[in-house]
């Protein structure tokens, strides 16, 4: 029977099936439905790791053991993992692995846009690309027998549209019999890339790459489907569906391994239809390679323009591919002649936007609050804390990658800046690459201030498990890191954990932080106001007839403090309201409220007594 | 073909696009309606961007029905049924529809922080009348929430809407109902069988 499966659960479900048995990865959207999906499988072993380079290279470990591995990861966590990534292609493996790499083109909850099928070119090892959910699952197991074929490591590349898609899926009820592993290999020759074996090692990964492009030519997830052959278009991954939408007459050339290219294949498919076409999304990978093979494909004459760069002949090299998009493009190209819904139809009316905030209860809106009080330049990093960025809290200047608010204050700190830095890190972002920015602080004694914001959870991603938290992704009950004891071993003697919620103290602190020279850490801890235990301790407060509309509240950006429809007598400005239904009672209103007009938790627990 | 003359539906897709704000159970109701196509023998695809949507995002899904469906996005303009869980995002998607294409409401709004905050106004219910018939006439409202408060859980207005849309189509109630049973804890079984078919007759009024 079919199942309804995402492109995720269907990865997880191919590795499972596979026999695949052991799994490392680090959470990160679009992919972390994979390892959340492939723990519960029987006889697993699967983990968060602390980032994507620790898992890759645990994945490594369990490959070269004679286990089947995969390593799942968001598009930039391979920029974090690439470095074990190049020593795994050199080397190779004992038993199959995959490397899952999930792209986010449009960027829905990333920050950039990165074509990572150019990491398999990059490090000579095949990559494969499916287009549904079923492709992902079958592709999936593909990809360790792959592996184990030419001794390679494979990227498995999915992007944002195939792993949040659900579609119908075939699947086995039975996993794979694999022979149990032998003993560990003592191959130095292998498995220690000192520069005399790695030197050897070069020209035998750029003979694999070969024979894999060899092997392509017959490989069954490379196929041809003959229709028209007016026009021929070659493409893979989710490209693939817009093909079959919008040019439902086209022959088609699917690649279902992207890298290496069967050269063969594509001449003779590019011989036989009249006008020949690549379509992909974001880089022209596929279509360098085809002209580098010395196809003409078709052209058309109008390069000018900023979404149609030079570097690819007709569709856009940014954002996510739509099917209106692929019609849009192609109409242009002359090679669509069919109606474009894109409506000039437009709702005439202002539509007020529904921007991603600070949930109401976050624990981290209270420090956002005194920093934007205290007007320090902050340098932000990577998780829900981002947010501090909109206004009115407003209290982020600078937001790279993971791990890089540390090093960037730290930089405008040796650099001699003016003004006194505060890095801003949440706790998982600071397990996944805070820590090593840290030390250099303390070490090469510079005077930032960090303040990691322990919610006891990643956030962003949707409530995973990490160091901190006491448990494991298999819900193992395990160590919780003590922050304060890491921060004081890396060198920091100021440190201070507070309460997040605690406005004032945070306040005070810093003040006087900021009045010291050195480094010092605060560390603000409450649990995030969305997990199951938080959520129990919700009360809704209330504004009492003291307000009179002086709007500092507002200032704390709570979706749940709204201006209300009821004017202050004498001063003509709206009232504080709260929307009970989104209040949880966390106080940092009513704790910056200057006329005491805003009733705290055990106010209204006597008043409802 | 999914052919529904009196909604000026006939079409080899069945196109649905779901819209709402994080926390209404937009997702759930796309489950729904994808496990429905699936069970019907249909191809479907459900397609939905999670990510920020739990920060209080506008949350869209589109659910196609088929022979063979490819594409998971609906191309702007072939939206035929369009599923607002909150007015402000039922404006917000309307010129996603083909023309005169249909549109369940939920009649409930729910305040973006950019209109608390005093920046934006959010559209009176006549401004969202007048710019949603300038697109279709085929616009059925739902009061899910009242619907649902009134049965004594507000947070199940998305199966309140489910069973208008069943209604609307005229689909066997209880061949629906099973699917959404399978998706809702056990013991809030008897409230969302309650909800479901308060959809439905508050569709047949509409009628
Ligand atoms: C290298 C890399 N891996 C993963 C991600 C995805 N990601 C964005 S934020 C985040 C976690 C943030 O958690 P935490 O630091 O605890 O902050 P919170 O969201 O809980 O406030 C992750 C994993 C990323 N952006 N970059």
């Amino acid at each position: 029977m079919k199942r309804l499966l995402s492109g995720n659960e269907a990865v997880a479900r191919g590795a499972w099936e596979a026999g695949c048995s052991v799994a490392s990865g680090y959470p990160g959207t679009p992919s972390t439905e994979i390892m959340e999906t492939f723990a519960l499988y029987p006889n697993v072993y699967a983990e968060w790791a602390p980032n994507e380079k620790v898992g890759l290279d645990v994945a490594i470990g369990a490959a070269y053991a004679g286990k089947r591995a995969i390593s799942t990861m968001k598009h930039v966590g391979l920029n974090v993992a690439a470095d074990a990534l190049f020593y795994v292609a050199m080397t190779g493996i004992e038993a199959g692995l995959v490397i899952v790499s999930a792209d986010d083109p449009s960027m829905h909850s990333s920050q950039n846009e990165q074509d990572n099928r150019q990491y398999a070119k990059f490090s000579r090892i095949p990559c494969l690309d499916p287009s549904d959910s079923q492709d992902a699952r079958d592709y999936a197991i593909a990809a360790f027998n792959l592996s184990e074929q030419f001794d390679t490591p494979v990227l498995l590349r999915l992007t944002t549209r195939v792993c949040h898609t659900s579609g119908a899926v075939e699947v086995s009820e039975s996993q794979a019999n694999l022979p149990e592993p032998g003993k560990y290999p003592r191959n130095p020759l292998k498995y220690v890339m000192i520069p005399a074996n790695a030197r050897q090692k070069h020209p035998v990964i750029e003979a694999r790459i070969a024979e894999i492009a060899q092997f392509a030519e017959n490989f069954e997830l490379n196929r041809v489907e003959w229709r028209d052959t007016d026009l021929g278009i070659i493409t893979g991954g989710i490209a693939y569906q817009y093909a079959r939408e919008v040019f439902p007459s086209a022959s088609i050339l699917k690649l279902g391994m992207v890298y290496p290219l069967p050269k063969k294949l594509i001449t003779d498919f590019a011989a036989k239809v009249k006008k020949v076409i690549v379509l992909e999304e974001l880089d022209p990978f596929i279509e360098d390679q085809v002209r580098a093979i010395g196809v003409n494909l078709f052209l058309h004459s109008e390069h000018d323009s900023r979404e149609y760069p030079m570097t690819k002949s007709i569709f856009p090299v940014f954002g996510e591919l739509n099917p209106t998009i692929v019609r849009k493009a192609a109409k242009r190209a002359g090679l669509y002649n069919g109606e474009i819904q894109d409506s000039d139809w437009k709702v005439d009316v202002q539509l007020p936007p529904r921007p991603p905030t600070l949930c109401p209860g976050c624990p981290h809106r209270s420090s956002f609050y005194v920093l934007n009080k205290l007007k320090v330049p902050v340098n932000g990093d990577i998780g829900c804390y981002t947010l501090g960025v909109a206004p009115p809290l407003s209290t982020t200047d600078t937001c790279g990658c993971m791990g890089a608010s540390i090093g960037v204050a730290h930089g405008a700190s040796v650099a001699g800046d003016k003004e006194r830095h505060v890095a801003v890190v949440g706790d998982s972002t600071f397990f996944h690459s805070g820590i090593a920015p840290l030390i250099n602080v303390a070490y090469n004694k510079s005077n930032v201030i960090t303040i990691i914001m322990d919610n006891r959870v990643t956030g962003m991603t949707g409530h995973q498990e990490n160091p901190g938290t006491g448990k494991t992704l298999q819900n193992q009950e395990t160590v919780s890191l003590d922050i304060q004891a890491l921060v004081r071993a890396c060198g920091i003697t100021k440190v201070l954990t507070v309460e997040a919620y605690d406005v004032d103290l945070i306040e005070k602190t810093l003040r006087q932080w900021l009045k010291e020279d050195g480094p010092a850490v605060l560390i603000t801890k409450e649990e995030c106001a969305l997990l199951p235990a938080a959520r129990k301790r919700y009360i809704s407060l209330e504004v009492t007839d003291q307000c009179n509309g002086c709007t500092v509240c507002f200032r704390i950006g709570c979706p749940a403090i709204t201006k209300s429809a009821e004017l202050d007598p004498k001063y003509n400005r709206p009232l504080a309201e709260i929307d009970a239904a989104l209040c949880t009672g966390c106080e940092i209103c009513a704790q910056v409220c200057p006329r005491d007009a805003i009733l705290f938790r055990n106010q209204m627990i006597s008043k409802a007594n | 073909m999914f052919s529904f003359p009196n909604l000026g539906i006939n079409t080899p897709i069945l196109n649905f696009l779901l819209v709402g704000v994080g926390g209404q159970g937009t997702i759930l109701a796309s489950n729904v309606l994808a496990e429905l196509g699936l069970a019907f023998g249909h191809d479907v695809k459900k397609a939905e961007v999670h990510g920020m949507s739990q920060r209080g995002g506008s949350v869209i899904s589109h659910v196609r029905w088929g022979e063979e469906v490819h594409s998971p996005i609906i191309a702007k303009g072939d939206v035929d049924i369009l599923i607002a869980f909150e007015k402000l995002e039922a404006l917000r998607f309307v010129d996603q529809l083909r023309p005169y294409g249909v549109i369940v409401i939920n009649d409930h709004n729910i305040t973006p922080v950019t209109v608390s905050s005093g920046n934006f106004i959010y559209p009176s219910d006549e401004t969202i009348k007048e710019a949603i018939h300038e697109f279709t006439r085929r616009d059925y409202w739902v009061n899910g929430v009242k619907i649902a408060e009134e049965l004594g859980n507000n947070k199940i207005s998305n199966v309140v809407i489910l069973g208008a849309l069943c209604g609307l189509l005229n689909q066997d109630p209880e061949s629906w109902f099973n699917l959404i049973a399978k998706k809702v804890p056990g013991k809030s079984l008897n409230i969302n069988r309650a909800a479901f078919f308060q959809g439905i007759s508050e569709i047949a009024k509409e009628h």
